[in-house]
C-alpha cells in the first residue's frame, strides 16, 4: 500500500514537470522516456530470459519508419499510428525466434546483431519511400483536428505510454510467464523438463520485447519529429544494451536507472570537450568492476542484502514455476 | 568481370580475415568478443602515423611500431583491467571494451590526430595487370601480409609451447590449468596477440578507407560476420570466412540489379543469420555451439 502511495505521487509530481521545466529540458525528459520504454523491453528479453540482443535498434527503426510512414502514406492519427508500428515491430521479433531457439549466448548475440546491421543498412538504401541518408520528415502529430506537435503534449504521451508499459512489465515479471521466462534463463533444461515450453515462451519474450522496442520507435519519431537512418545504427543497440547493463538487467528498476544515466550523463559532460569520452568510457569500466550487477543491483546490496542473496538461485524460478502452475491448475 | 570481381572480393576478403583473426584469438581463451577490437586497431595505426609524419620514421618502422604498441595495449588492457573484473559475467565485460574503446578513441582525438587523415600506402605505384584482371599494388602486399600472418600463426599454435597451452586453455580451461598451465598467462598472450594482429589490420585497412573514427568499426562488423561464417572458433575459418565474405559481397552487388545491388550489407547479414541458423558450427569450427544454457 505505502509502494502505490509512493509511486502515484512520484507519478503525479512527474504530471506538474511542463509547469517548472522549460521546453529544452523537457524535450530531454521525453527522449529518456524513449529510451526507459526500450530499456524496459530489452531487460525483459535479456535480464529476464536471458537471450542476449545487441541488434535493438532495428526494432526501435521499424516502430519509428512504421509510425511515420503510417502517417505519411495512410494519413493514420498517431494514436493508431504508434501501437500499429509497435505491433508491427513486434511481429518482426518472431524474426529472431529462429536463430534464438538454435542458439545461446553470444551466437545469439551475433545473430541480433545482424539483424540490426540488415535493417539499418537497409533503410538508407531504400531510398524512394525513407527519404534515403536525409531522412524523413514525420508528419505532424494530430489528436481529433487538434495540433498536437509540441513537447507538453509528448511529454503527457511519454508519461502515460511509461507508466502503462512499466505496469504492464511488472505484471508479467510476476506471473506464470515471467516465471517461465526466469527459468528458461537460469536452466532451460530444467524448465523445458517441467513443460516450460521453450519456443512459446522464447517467442513471446521476443515479441514483447520487440514490440516494447516498436513502440519506444514510434514515439521517438513524435518527439523529435524527424528520423534519419544514422539514429537507428549498431551505436545505438549498444547503448540500450549498456543500459540494462549498467542499471541491472535483471530488475525493473535497474533498466529505468540506466535509460536516465545514459539520457543524462552525455548532457551533463556536454561541457567537458574532449574529456567527455574519456569520463564515458571509464564510468563503463567502473560499473563493471565495482558494480557488476548493476547501479540497481549495487542499491539492492546495501538496501536489501538478504533479498540480493536470495535472488538469482538457479532452479528456484522453475520450482516456482511449477508450483504456480500447480495452483492455477 | 568474374575474375575481377572475385580478386578484388578475396583483396577486401583478407582484410576481414585478418581483422577476425585478431577477434578470435582473444575469444577463443576468454570468451571475451572484443566490441573495442576497431578502436583498438585505429590507435595503433594512429601511433604509426604520427611516428611516420611527425616524428620522420621510416614506414616500415612506424609499421613495426604500431605492432608493438597494439600488443602493449592488450597486454595492458588484460593485466589492467579484466584481471580487476573477474565478478563481472562476461556478457559485461564487453562493456568494458567498449569502455576502452571510448577512451582510446578520445586520447587519439587528444593528441590531435583525428581529421580523416591519408595513411601511407606500403607499396604504391601503377597497378598490376595479371591478365584482365587489375590490382592495385596494395593488393599484392595485403595478400602477402595475410599469408604471412596466417602462417605465423599457425606455426605458433602448432610448434611453440605458448601456442598449444592457448589452444589447451581454449579446449578446457580446468583441464589446463591442472597440467601447470598458468591460464591467466595465457590471456594476456591472446590479447597481445589479438591486438597485435588487429594493429596489422588497422595499418592495411588505414590507407583504403582514410583514418577516422568509423571507418574501422564497420571494418569490425564485417569481421565478425567473417568470423561467424568459418565458424567463431576456428582460426582458419576466420581466413576462409573473411574470403569468402569478401568475394559474396562483390559478386552480389557486381551482378545483382542496380537497384538491389546496393543492399549488400544487408544480403550478408541476412545470410549470416541463416548460417547461424542452419549452421552454427559455420564452415571450419568445432560443434556444440549452442546448448551452453
Amino acid at each position: 500500500m505505502k509502494r502505490i502511495i509512493f509511486w502515484t505521487l512520484v507519478v503525479a509530481l512527474l504530471a506538474l514537470a511542463p509547469l517548472v521545466l522549460r521546453s529544452y529540458n523537457l524535450y530531454l525528459l521525453n527522449l529518456a522516456a524513449v529510451k526507459v520504454i526500450a530499456a524496459v523491453g530489452l531487460a525483459l528479453l535479456t535480464g529476464f530470459t536471458g537471450q542476449l540482443s545487441i541488434g535493438h535498434a532495428g526494432f526501435l527503426a521499424i516502430g519509428a519508419y512504421g509510425t511515420a510512414l503510417l502517417a505519411q502514406y495512410f494519413g493514420i492519427p498517431f494514436w493508431v499510428g504508434i501501437p500499429l508500428a509497435g505491433l508491427l515491430s513486434g511481429l518482426a521479433g518472431f524474426i529472431l525466434l529462429i536463430p534464438a531457439l538454435r542458439l545461446s549466448a553470444i551466437y545469439l548475440a551475433i545473430a541480433t546483431l545482424a539483424f540490426g546491421t540488415a535493417v539499418a543498412e537497409a533503410l538508407p538504401r531504400w531510398a524512394s519511400v525513407t527519404g534515403g541518408y536525409q531522412g524523413m520528415r514525420v508528419p505532424r502529430a494530430n489528436l481529433f483536428g487538434l495540433d498536437v506537435q509540441n513537447d507538453v503534449a509528448m511529454f503527457y504521451l511519454a508519461l502515460a505510454m511509461v507508466v502503462v508499459l512499466i505496469l504492464m512489465a511488472r505484471n508479467l515479471v510476476r506471473s506464470r510467464v515471467g516465471r517461465a521466462f526466469i527459468a528458461i534463463r537460469d536452466k532451460s533444461a530444467a524448465a523445458q523438463a517441467c513443460g516450460v515450453s521453450l519456443a512459446r515462451y522464447k517467442a513471446l519474450a521476443f515479441f514483447v520485447s520487440a514490440l516494447y522496442a516498436g513502440l519506444a520507435g514510434g514515439l521517438y519519431a513524435h518527439v523529435v519529429g524527424y528520423i534519419s537512418p544514422a539514429e537507428f545504427g549498431l551505436a545505438k543497440s549498444i547503448d540500450l544494451f549498456i543500459m540494462i547493463a549498467l542499471g541491472g538487467m535483471a530488475s525493473l528498476p535497474g533498466p529505468v536507472l540506466g535509460a536516465l544515466f545514459l539520457t543524462y550523463l552525455p548532457h551533463w559532460l556536454s561541457g567537458f570537450r574532449g574529456l567527455q569520452s574519456i569520463i564515458y568510457g571509464a564510468s563503463l569500466i567502473g560499473i563493471v568492476i565495482f558494480m557488476p550487477f548493476g547501479i540497481w543491483g549495487f542499491v539492492r546490496k546495501w538496501t536489501a542484502p538478504d533479498k540480493v542473496r536470495a535472488m538469482p538461485r538457479p532452479l528456484r524460478a522453475v520450482v516456482e514455476f511449477v508450483q504456480g502452475g500447480a495452483s492455477r491448475g | 568481370m568474374l575474375a575481377q570481381l572475385i580478386v578484388s572480393g578475396l583483396a577486401a576478403g583478407s582484410l576481414y580475415g585478418i581483422m577476425a583473426l585478431g577477434l578470435i584469438l582473444i575469444y577463443k581463451t576468454t570468451h571475451i568478443l572484443n566490441f573495442g577490437q576497431g578502436d583498438m586497431a585505429m590507435f595503433s595505426t594512429f601511433i604509426a602515423l604520427l611516428l611516420f609524419r611527425n616524428y620522420g620514421l621510416p614506414l616500415p618502422a612506424a609499421l613495426g611500431a604500431a605492432l608493438v604498441v597494439g600488443a602493449l595495449l592488450g597486454i595492458v588492457i588484460d593485466r589492467g583491467l579484466l584481471r580487476w573484473a573477474k565478478n563481472a559475467p562476461v556478457t559485461s565485460l564487453f562493456i568494458a571494451t567498449l569502455g576502452v574503446g571510448m577512451i582510446l578513441q578520445a586520447i587519439a582525438l587528444w593528441m590531435g590526430l583525428i581529421d580523416s587523415r591519408p595513411f601511407p600506402y606500403v607499396l604504391r605505384g601503377p597497378p598490376v595487370f595479371i591478365g584482365d584482371v587489375v590490382l592495385r599494388q596494395h593488393d599484392l602486399v595485403v595478400f602477402g601480409v595475410a599469408l604471412a600472418v596466417s602462417l605465423l600463426l599457425f606455426a605458433v599454435f602448432k610448434f611453440t609451447k605458448v601456442g598449444i597451452a592457448m589452444r589447451a586453455t581454449s579446449q578446457n580451461k580446468r583441464a589446463a590449468q591442472l597440467m601447470g598451465i598458468n591460464v591467466g598467462r595465457i590471456g594476456t598472450w591472446s590479447w597481445a596477440l589479438g591486438l597485435g594482429t588487429g594493429a596489422i589490420a588497422g595499418c592495411l585497412v588505414a590507407p583504403i578507407v582514410f583514418l577516422d573514427l568509423s571507418s574501422m568499426i564497420f571494418v569490425m562488423i564485417k569481421a565478425i560476420a567473417a568470423a561467424v561464417l568459418g565458424g567463431f572458433t576456428s582460426l582458419p575459418g576466420a581466413v576462409v570466412g573473411g574470403l569468402l565474405l569478401g568475394v559474396i559481397e562483390n559478386l552480389f552487388s557486381g551482378y545483382m540489379p542496380p537497384a538491389i545491388a546496393p543492399l549488400k550489407t544487408t544480403f550478408v547479414f541476412t545470410l549470416i543469420i541463416l548460417v547461424l541458423v542452419f549452421r552454427p558450427h559455420g564452415l571450419l569450427g568445432e560443434r556444440s555451439v549452442g546448448g551452453h544454457g
